[in-house]
């Protein structure tokens, strides 16, 4: 079985993110990072091809500045190789010109079964890719998994829902979202960090994958960002020390407000 | 001429769901025809409120097993060019975000997402979104041709009842949804729950890290939120951590909540916390470090030890009642 998992490499989410002030979008250009969302894409991927007893692993990744870095941890961890699509006319990207991207890279990768995202990634969490992306290849589209099973040319999903899950079918190729938690992603280990270094990584423009420069990047996005503010901010009440009678001050505060 | 507006209209049991009731009341106020699409059974149980809340139609399709938001995702692309909604407003739920992504590769349309406000500007279209975990604002707004797909976050609007008669019903047949379609629901799994929905309460007591362990959630959380008729909501870290399911989740990749009273207890405050708490009519926060970020917003703060303070509130609150 083989399996793509569409991996983003974002800037760190520890340190503040910053809008560059020409363009109003992320700013992107330091050290990118794996999106911690992703890894449990790629380890689902490799338990899913290892009980299929065959196969291999494939990442797909858009991302600026020829960036490996999360690719690289993704390959450690297991994967056999990589698609990276890096190209300038892909910047300032909306979330459908990204899935037309991701999915010509999944028809460019070969024979897919499935393709395996996250349910929304940390930096831009449109959460849209995944349906994006099967609407594209016209393949099903089973989101918000949280566990899944491949038997017998069909994937079983537990689709997460409001009032708890619902268990989900489809023949393949599929999509497939799944949550963080899904499973514990592996660390890559020192040998795995080694052979990473030479797995292959197949770097690719817009044009390779049959795109045209007029429909990506800022000529292909159909929304403008028109105006950037600070938000307003609460301002704090009182502040009271514990010292041991606070919770009276507590009751008081919510006979006040008439909860109880 | 005024808008016409479409909503991606929601159940939850039988009625319509919280975040559809939002996006009709909003829709009320800027468009002129609000009308509704909605995939799923008893669409005649939930036309009086959809059209109490501003549907002057329901456009109702049986979803035949399948996943409401594929089903809905085919039926727009098939409705939309014979009547030409301005505006299609998605909730940001699970099957919202399926509906809106798969009708935006199916009409090659952008969508705006993660909204949390619209406004009109003439004839532009803008739905603002909070980044950077809630503390900046950014407005965009759509280009080319309408019909504009937006998704908007639950709890964004109030949802208020406009007293309009009950939607016209209009069954739409099942359509053929392609390879999308064969995906087939074969079980609902309906999780127990106690006590009000966490997007809905009154009073929401959340539980973070500073709880020490799990085992102190129920004792802590649960008991006060029950003994203030509320839901107990939670921080990411205790998620992650397994001390309690996503669906307690509160914050930017959580739920949003409103309610009449927040009350953290042990969060540090985190901006992707705050993001889905902030709007909250009332907080009252407790953290033994007076220095934590989460003191910058509360109407109450109290410092000092959750295990100490929360158990004699909890003690107090019982001998009242
Ligand atoms: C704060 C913010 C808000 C934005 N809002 C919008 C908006 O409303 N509409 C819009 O069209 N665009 C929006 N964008 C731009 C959008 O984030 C980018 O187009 C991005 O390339 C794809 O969307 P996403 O990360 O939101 O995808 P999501 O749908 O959240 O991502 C889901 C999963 O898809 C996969 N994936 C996503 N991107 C890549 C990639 N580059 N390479 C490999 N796999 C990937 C990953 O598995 C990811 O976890 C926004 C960006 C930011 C920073
Ligand atoms: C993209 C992204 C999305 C995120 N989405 C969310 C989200 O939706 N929701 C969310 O909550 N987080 C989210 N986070 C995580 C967020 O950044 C924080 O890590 C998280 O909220 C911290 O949880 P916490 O406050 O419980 O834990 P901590 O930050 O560890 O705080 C624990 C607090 O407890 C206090 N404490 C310790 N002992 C006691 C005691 N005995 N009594 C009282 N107080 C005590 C400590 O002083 C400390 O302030 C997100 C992060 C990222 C990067």
């Amino acid at each position: 079985m083989n399996v793509v998992v569409c991996v983003k490499q974002i800037p760190d989410p520890a340190t503040p993110g910053k809008l560059n002030a020409d363009s109003n979008t992320l700013e992107r250009a330091g050290k990118l990072i794996l999106d911690e969302s992703d890894s449990f894409g790629v380890e689902m991927a490799l338990q899913l091809v290892d009980k299929a007893g065959g196969g291999e692993v494939t990442l797909v990744s858009m991302a600026p500045n020829d960036e490996v870095s999360g690719l690289r941890t993704a390959l450690a961890m297991g994967a056999a190789k990589a698609i990276l699509v890096s190209d300038p006319a892909l910047a300032g990207s909306d979330s459908l010109t990204t899935a037309k991207v991701i999915a010509k890279s999944v028809e460019r990768a070969g024979d897919i079964d499935l393709v395996l995202t996250a349910t929304e990634s940390t930096d831009g969490y449109t959460g849209t890719i995944p349906g994006q992306v099967a609407g594209l290849l016209d393949w099903p589209a089973l989101t918000f998994a949280k566990e899944v099973e491949i038997a017998d040319g069909t994937v079983k999903i537990q689709r997460q829902t409001e009032a708890g899950y619902d268990v989900v079918e489809a023949s393949l190729p599929a999509v497939v979202s799944v949550t963080a938690g899904v499973v514990e992603p592996r660390y890559p280990s020192f040998k795995g960090i080694m052979a990473a270094k030479n797995k292959p990584v197949d770097k690719v423009t817009a044009a390779d994958l049959g795109l045209d420069a007029s429909e990506v990047g800022w000529s292909g996005a159909r929304q403008q960002i028109v105006s950037v503010e600070k938000a307003p901010e609460r301002q704090a009440g009182e502040k009271i020390e514990d010292d041991g009678s606070a919770y009276e001050q507590i009751v008081a505060y919510l006979e006040k407000l008439k909860v109880i | 001429m005024g808008l016409k507006i479409w909503v991606f209209a929601e159940a939850d049991g039988d009625k319509p769901a919280s975040a559809t009731l939002e996006l009709l009341t909003k829709a009320r106020e800027i468009g002129e025809t609000v009308e509704a699409v909605y995939v799923g059974a008893n669409a005649d149980a939930l036309a009086g409120a959809l059209g109490d809340y501003g549907a002057s139609k329901v456009y109702a399709i049986d979803p035949g097993g399948r996943l409401p938001g594929v089903i809905g995702a085919a039926a727009l692309a098939e409705l939309l060019p014979a009547n030409s909604p301005d505006i299609v407003l998605f909730a940001q739920s699970y099957d919202g975000r399926d509906a809106i992504s798969l009708l935006s590769a199916k009409l090659d349309k952008p969508v705006l997402t993660n909204g949390f406000t619209i406004r009109l500007d003439g004839d532009k279209v803008i739905i603002g979104t909070q980044i950077f975990g809630g503390n900046t604002l950014v407005d965009a707004e759509f280009e080319g041709e309408a019909p504009y797909l937006a998704a908007i976050r639950p709890k964004s609007f109030a949802a208020e009842p406009g007293g309009g008669a009950p939607a016209t019903v209009e069954t739409v047949p099942t359509p053929d949804a392609g390879r999308a379609g064969e995906a087939k629901v074969l079980d609902h799994h309906v999780e127990e729950r106690e006590g009000p929905k966490l997007e809905e309460a009154v009073v929401v007591v959340s539980g973070g890290r500073g709880l020490g362990s799990a085992e102190n959630y129920g004792p802590l959380v649960d008991d006060l939120a029950k003994l203030l008729h509320g839901a107990s909501g939670a921080s990411r870290a205790i998620v992650d951590a397994g001390w309690v399911p996503y669906a307690k989740q509160v914050g930017q990749t959580g739920k949003t909540v409103k309610p009449k009273l927040y009350v953290a207890i042990g969060i540090s405050g985190a901006t992707q916390h705050m993001v889905g708490m902030k709007g909250s009519d009332n907080i009252i926060a407790n953290n033994k470090d007076g220095e934590a970020p989460i003191y910058g917003i509360p109407d109450l703060g109290v410092v000092g030890d959750a295990t100490k303070v929360v158990p004699k509130l909890i003690e107090a609150l019982k001998a009242r009642s």
